[in-house]
């Protein structure tokens, strides 16, 4: 699946790029499936990454749980906990 | 139907303007609430906010909590405006204006808003030091999703 990959604060600054486009594998189902993938591709990811449970994920500009599937999503953002407001 | 009005600007905002906007030719409202943040410095040691955003999403995810905010209590109108860009200590970062008939409703309509708006909207902080150092991302607070909470296990 082909997916546009966006990242924000220290997600983003770890990871060293704003987005990416990505072809994932077929073994890579739900959000956290995802981030346990990108863990595997190099250490900026894996510094990125390293307390997954912290890290908020959201599908097509929505947030979704670690355990909902990805299927379909054009668009995933990648971020740290919200600081706004 | 009532619908939000949300902005996510770098510019400034006028708190004034906003309020004239919902308030404008109508008898209905009774009760005008707002909020609005601002930088702090905390204690000196801060030259500025850099608020970062996800473009898009943000405005997204400000309207769905200010429909929620309008359907939950009955609003007349709800105003939501988020800066993003570097802020310095005094100057605002968000405002909140919600109206309703009466003053309970628009205080938890502007309350409801900003809980929801600090842990759910995609907006980030990382600080500026006076001593010329980045600083670093500004850290979540329990303290934000119990007030969050509240009003979920309301």
């Amino acid at each position: 699946m082909k997916v546009k990959l966006v990242y924000f604060a220290w997600v983003r600054e770890r990871i060293d790029k704003p987005e990416e486009d990505l072809d994932l594998p077929d073994s890579v189902v739900t959000a956290g499936d995802l981030l346990q993938h990108l863990k595997t591709l190099g250490d900026g990811y894996e510094a990125a990454l390293q307390y997954p449970e912290v890290i908020r994920v959201a599908v097509n500009q929505e947030h979704v749980d670690h355990d909902e599937p990805i299927a379909g999503a054009r668009e995933i953002g990648i971020f740290p906990p919200m600081t706004g407001g | 139907m009532t619908t939000p009005t949300i902005r996510v600007q770098r510019e400034n905002f006028d708190l004034q303007t906003e309020i004239d906007r919902l308030t404008a030719g109508r008898a209905d409202i009774g009760a005008v609430v707002t909020f609005t943040g601002l930088c702090r410095d905390e204690g000196g040691s801060l030259t500025a906010l850099e608020l970062e955003h996800y473009p898009g999403m943000a405005e997204a995810e400000m309207r769905r909590i200010g429909e929620e905010a309008i359907s939950r209590f009955s609003l007349l109108g709800l105003t939501a405006v988020h800066r993003y860009g570097k802020i310095a200590p005094g100057e605002t970062i968000v405002m909140v204006v919600a109206s309703a008939p009466h003053r309970q409703a628009a205080f938890d309509g502007a309350s409801f808003v900003m809980d929801f708006l600090k842990t759910a909207a995609p907006f980030w902080k990382k600080e500026h030091l006076q001593d010329g150092s980045a600083g670093g991302w500004v850290s979540a607070k329990d303290a934000d999703d119990r007030a969050r909470d509240k009003w979920i296990t309301r």
